[in-house]
């Protein structure tokens, strides 16, 4: 589907490559040297058997293989979205466990409507005000994630902390609203009740039978959100000016450099499928009723 | 369910209808007593005003750049400064709001007028026309706005049309989806039966009948996806992809002044960050209290 896009986009490739004022013979023949004259099909055909041959075709832009170029991107793309995964995944929960135990007290007030309001704002205003705050104000963090060449982990980690917060903060408000449903939805049922009345620690009963119940839902929704990560990363990345796959996709879409942007965007689309995968076998994983149902 | 004893032409929305008041009027009431409506309704109308007649009582042209003034820091001539071309950051963040106020509107409306007609074709037809759009709808909602807008703004190019179509159209199957559920409920009540009975035709039964009773659920999903909306248009803006120079639109004025935070020109984005951020969550604010109208 991408590449239908890309190739039905209106815009000769020749002419964007050498401008507007090349000859049209130059524009014809370079056309033909990148095989963008041959019929849709054809060209359809041999770019997904090269892309699972692990070719994914030559950017225009750089006149080299955008294997690399989309390999080096993802693995930074990828460190950026674990940072704000690792940090928003036990935090969210636990800001959504803390305001379902408090429901409707001032604590509950503050985590909900601080996580809703953080979660509508685009990344790139609560971008600013952090840079604005840690790396203007404060000087504690670096203003762009561009770190020396071959830092070790933990330099790595220093400039990646201020980029992954927007996205920390949006994802924040989603996963605190679903394990906070999740919560009292399963403190209030009879399970709960049952266990409450058999005369089980409060404790216990949290950790073994509400928590259990309350999180299966909230793990659907941290993988739905990959889909939204993504395209929080296209902005956060040219923010930060950090060289992962969203500007990557940015940059090709800005160049009109076509192998580049579909081989991005088929990369996504693996990625959020791999996702998808995991999240179901986890949640079918942890939920003994499916489990046990796949196996009769 | 009251539909039977009410006229096809009266709308019978959810709301129990036991005072004496319309269902409208209840609706409107229990609004204007709900602090997060007005709040919210408060934020959005000073923005509406500013965006109709901000340019009449602004100190200084929003446009007018003065460059031996140019960065000078927030003072009592300059209330927020000005940028690197010596604009006045003040004057360019009230009438910043006309753009953003015009395009994020008209895509929520186009949305929905796209969405609704969608939504009500395929849960009244239900069968294989609903199998396939539900699909391609699935399919479209899994990729990001912002990869979409990507894609389609290097077709199309740059300008207000395309964004208001883009965010539209990428807003619609949301919004049909919202309608089709409703319209799933409401085609096995007997006012539909009856209007089959009297052999209306199915554009009649379904915009003349169905559409009345299902205005409450549109209502409410067009004024989340309006804040979406303005969030859409702002990181298109902020990406170079939305609005275009010389306009004061705030999400433009970011990108533009980002590049000199390091330099601590910090006045020059945060007034339009905030903008934005206030902007956003009042108009979520309202959303909020819509829906607490139409579902309590």
């Amino acid at each position: 589907m991408v590449f239908l896009g890309g190739q039905v986009l209106p815009g000769n490739v020749g002419r964007a490559i050498l401008g507007p004022f090349a000859d049209q013979r130059a524009v014809d023949a370079l056309n033909h040297s990148l095989g963008v004259d041959r019929p849709l099909l054809v060209q359809y055909g041999t770019w997904i058997w090269n892309f699972l041959h692990g070719d994914m075709g030559t950017s225009y832009i750089f006149r080299a293989p955008v294997a690399p170029f989309v390999i080096d991107a993802l693995g930074n793309s990828m460190k950026l979205a674990l940072v704000a995964f690792v940090l928003v995944v036990p935090i969210g929960i636990l800001g959504g466990v803390i305001a379902a135990l408090n429901l409707n007290r001032p604590l509950d007030r503050i985590i909900s409507l601080g996580g809703l309001s953080v979660t509508v704002l685009p990344e790139f205003v609560t971008g600013i005000i952090l840079i604005l705050i840690f790396g203007v104000w404060l000087r504690w963090l670096p203003i762009a994630a561009a770190w020396p060449k071959g830092a070790g982990f933990f330099t790595q980690l220093y400039y990646l902390i201020l980029p992954s917060l927007p996205l920390f903060l949006v994802l924040f408000g989603y996963i605190a609203r679903m394990a906070r449903s999740g919560m009292i939805e399963a403190l209030d049922s009879d399970y709960t009740r049952t266990a409450v009345l058999k005369g089980l620690p409060w404790r216990t009963v949290i950790w073994r039978h509400v928590l259990r119940n309350a999180l299966l839902p909230t793990i659907t929704v941290i993988a739905t959100q990959t889909g939204y990560l993504i395209g929080g990363l296209v902005v956060i990345e040219t923010l930060f000016r950090y060289q992962g796959i969203g500007s990557l996709i940015f940059t090709a879409a800005r160049g009109k450099d076509f192998p580049m942007l579909e081989a991005g965007i088929l990369t996504i689309g693996i990625v959020y499928a791999v996702a998808t995968l995991v999240a179901d076998f986890l949640y079918s994983v942890l939920n003994p009723r499916i489990r046990l149902g796949a196996e009769q | 369910m009251s539909a039977t004893d009410t006229p096809a032409s009266l709308p019978a929305p959810s709301a129990p209808d036991t005072t004496r008041r319309s269902p409208w009027g209840e609706v409107l009431h229990s609004l204007f007593r709900s602090g997060t409506f007005l709040t919210g309704l408060f934020i959005l109308l000073f923005w509406v005003v500013c965006a109709l007649f901000g340019q009449h009582f602004v100190p200084y042209d929003p446009l007018e750049s003065d460059i031996i003034n140019s960065l000078t820091p927030p003072a009592a001539d300059h209330w927020f400064g000005t940028d690197q071309l010596g604009r006045d950051v003040f004057s360019r963040v009230i009438v910043g709001s006309r753009d953003i106020l015009t395009v994020a509107p008209l895509a929520t409306i186009l949305a929905t007028l796209a969405g609704t007609a969608l939504g009500l074709v395929i849960g009244y037809f239900r069968g294989i026309v609903d199998d396939i759009v539900s699909r391609v709808l699935e399919a479209f909602m899994a990729i990001p706005v912002v990869i979409i807008a990507l894609l389609a703004i290097v077709a199309l190019g740059t300008s207000k049309i395309t964004v208001i179509v883009v965010i539209g159209l990428s807003f619609a199957p949301i919004i049909a989806r919202t309608v089709r559920s409703a319209v799933l409920a409401e085609r096995e009540l007997d006012y539909v039966a009856a209007a089959k009975l009297r052999h209306e035709g199915a554009l009649h039964t379904m915009f003349v009948e169905i559409l009345p009773n299902v205005i409450p659920p549109i209502l409410v999903e067009t004024t989340v996806r309006l804040g979406y909306a303005i969030f859409a248009v702002a990181t298109l803006s902020f990406m170079g992809f939305g609005i275009q120079p010389p306009s004061p639109d705030w999400g433009l004025s970011i990108s533009s002044n980002y590049g000199m935070i390091g330099g601590g020109f910090w006045w020059t984005v945060l007034f339009d960050a905030l903008a934005i951020a206030s902007l956003v969550i009042g108009v979520n604010l309202v959303a909020d209290g819509v829906h607490g109208a139409f579902n309590d």
